[in-house]
């Protein structure tokens, strides 16, 4: 099957997820014997999309318009799926971003294609049947869905596939799509990024505090703490409801589903909606004063204390540790 | 402004998930079922920019005559009718040309649905819809603002948000932020029996894909405790042990 896939770019530079959907659409491909196309929209340079082809895209698709050096999301599904159609794509895999949540349903339809959004891992493929397992009910189950179409459209988790440096290289083509008024309906005025945190759903280590914290003014050590680490913070819903911390750090089933590699919960109990968020976590650490705090029957490791007393002690290690490297 | 707000009846936060039928079907049995958090974001959004006669809001699902109660809560929140299309929701792009057919008749300004439904997670109706309409989507946005012709959003990114303008009909997926959840009172209550709820049949779409299995996670191995005056010891596990920092 020729497999294409969108390799988004944030200011001209690609993210590690974008490296894990090449590796992944590079799987697919290797998996049912077809070629690999990368297509890239916006402004990336030639060095940055040349990087792509490591990863087993043998052709790379550019479509570089100034018009387009911010998301459109009708311009940018309908260039997708001009791509998909141009090299004969059967399966077009996007990553699980916020862009790709927005873009990926819509590239769907466009191609009458089933869609999986989420994929945990590589398509199941025996004769003709194909299905991709992902998560459902907010991370208390997977389910395993069946794609009917000729055309299927996947977005793949972060952090769910590894990345693959298989020392190929790609030729780098310029590409033309037809694009007209009607697809530049949404404008973006204006980017607010905050660029000295890690972001909550891609991150590979999260830090996480919940009510047993007291109240927002002790934050700063699970901020230290995070930022040592290089990891993304993140709380409980109760502690997004009182307005201690914002609401995009909500961890949980009404908040974000993460799959980081180490979740260390400190001070939340592990209330039901809570742990369906941090299911898919690899490591999942839990430091609480109440040794019932269900949160210890998910946890692989636990520390049974005061988080005041304990969460200063790791900060202290987590510098040894980082003087001896 | 004439706002749709889609709506979808999903198990309760606390439910405990378990399986029918060989994994292959979700066990209802003794579960309670809810309006989707991020849906009621969406419809308190609505109705605040309808406050004052400025317009109305209906709500919108599909579903068979069991998700009636979860309607009449919409419409006690403060909806002012509804419709519900008679089938059972076989999949997001199912869904998404059923309401798509709702949504052209009526001629909506607005459509809104959550981010999300909690129970399988797509995030892919509201976008399908829009794709199926022919008209402009943005996805998981946190904060909806209205002016004469146009409106402004902001979307959530990777570390960070997009402020996006766009001018009517869209249509919008929320997440927190947009709007703080509304409680019924009693006259909400009492209304929404007498409110209209119009049932539609439901148009014959191709099954693109569906479920054929669902699996629950692996149970984690038993914890392993570390006393408190040792905490130094869990970052040398982390680091040596488990291998992730």
């Amino acid at each position: 099957m020729n497999v294409l896939v969108y390799i988004e770019n944030i200011t001209g530079k690609f993210k590690k997820s974008t490296y894990e959907v090449v590796s992944y659409a590079a799987a697919i491909a290797k998996q049912t014997g077809g070629t690999l196309t990368a297509v890239s929209i916006g402004n990336v340079d030639a060095s940055t999309l040349a990087e792509i082809g490591k990863y087993g895209a043998s052709k790379i698709l550019n479509v570089q318009q100034d018009a387009l050096s911010t998301f459109v999301n009708q311009a940018y599904a309908s260039i997708i799926s001009q791509a998909a159609k141009s090299v004969d794509a059967t399966v077009v895999v996007l990553s699980n971003t916020f862009t790709g949540k927005g873009l990926a349903p819509r590239v769907a339809v466009k191609l009458a294609a089933g869609y999986v959004d989420g994929a945990l891992e590589l398509p199941t493929i025996a004769g003709n049947s194909f299905s991709v397992k992902r998560g459902a009910f907010s991370g208390k189950a997977f389910a395993n869905v069946t794609l009917n179409s000729p055309i299927k459209v996947i977005t793949l988790s972060p952090n769910a596939y590894q990345i693959n440096d298989l020392g190929t290289t790609a030729t780098i083509e310029d590409f033309n799509p037809s694009t007209g008024a009607h697809d530049f309906q949404t404008m973006v005025k204006e980017i607010i990024r905050a660029s000295d945190k890690i972001s909550l759903p891609d991150a590979e280590l999260v830090v996480s505090g919940g009510r047993g914290l007291k109240g927002p003014e002790n934050w700063g050590m699970i901020e230290e703490l995070a930022s040592l680490l290089g990891a993304a913070t993140g709380c409980s819903k109760p502690v997004s409801d009182s307005g201690w911390r914002p609401h995009e750090e909500h961890v949980g089933q009404t908040g974000i589903a993460v799959a980081p590699n180490l979740y260390i919960a400190i001070g939340i109990s592990g209330a039901i909606q809570h742990l369906a968020g941090v299911s898919a976590s690899k490591v999942i650490v839990v430091i609480n004063k109440d040794p019932e705090a269900p949160f210890f029957k998910v946890a692989d490791y636990g520390i049974v204390g005061d988080a005041f007393e304990v969460v200063p002690q790791l900060i202290e290690a987590v510098k040894v540790l980082k003087a001896q490297a | 402004m004439k706002i749709l707000v889609c709506i979808s009846n999903v198990p309760d936060t606390t439910t405990k998930i378990t399986f029918n039928s060989n994994n292959t079907e979700f066990n209802t049995t003794g579960v309670q079922f809810i309006l989707n958090p991020y849906d009621e974001l969406a419809l308190a959004r609505a109705i605040e920019l309808t406050e004052g006669g400025n317009g109305s809001v209906t709500v919108v699902n599909v579903g068979l005559a069991d998700t009636d109660p979860t309607i009449r809560k919409a419409l006690a929140i403060g909806a002012d009718d509804a419709i519900r299309i008679n089938a059972a929701p076989a999949n997001a792009y199912f869904v998404a040309q059923q309401i798509a057919k709702i949504a052209k008749e009526g001629q909506y300004e607005l459509i809104l649905t959550g981010r999300e439904s909690i129970d399988y997670n797509g995030a892919q109706t509201g976008a399908m819809i829009a794709e199926i309409m022919d008209i402009p989507s943005i996805s998981i946005i946190k904060k909806l603002t209205v002016a004469a012709n146009t409106a402004t959003v902001e979307r959530e990114i990777e570390g960070g948000k997009e402020v996006i303008t766009v001018n009517f009909p869209f249509l919008a997926s929320v997440t927190e932020g947009v709007a703080e959840p509304k409680i019924p009172n009693m006259r909400g209550i009492m209304s929404a029996r007498t409110k209209p709820l119009q049932v539609v049949e439901s148009i014959a779409v191709d099954i693109l894909s569906s479920i054929s299995s669902f699996d629950l996670p692996a149970a984690r191995s038993t914890v392993k405790l570390i006393s408190t005056n040792e905490s130094a010891k869990l970052i040398e596990a982390l680091h040596s042990e488990a291998k992730v920092i």
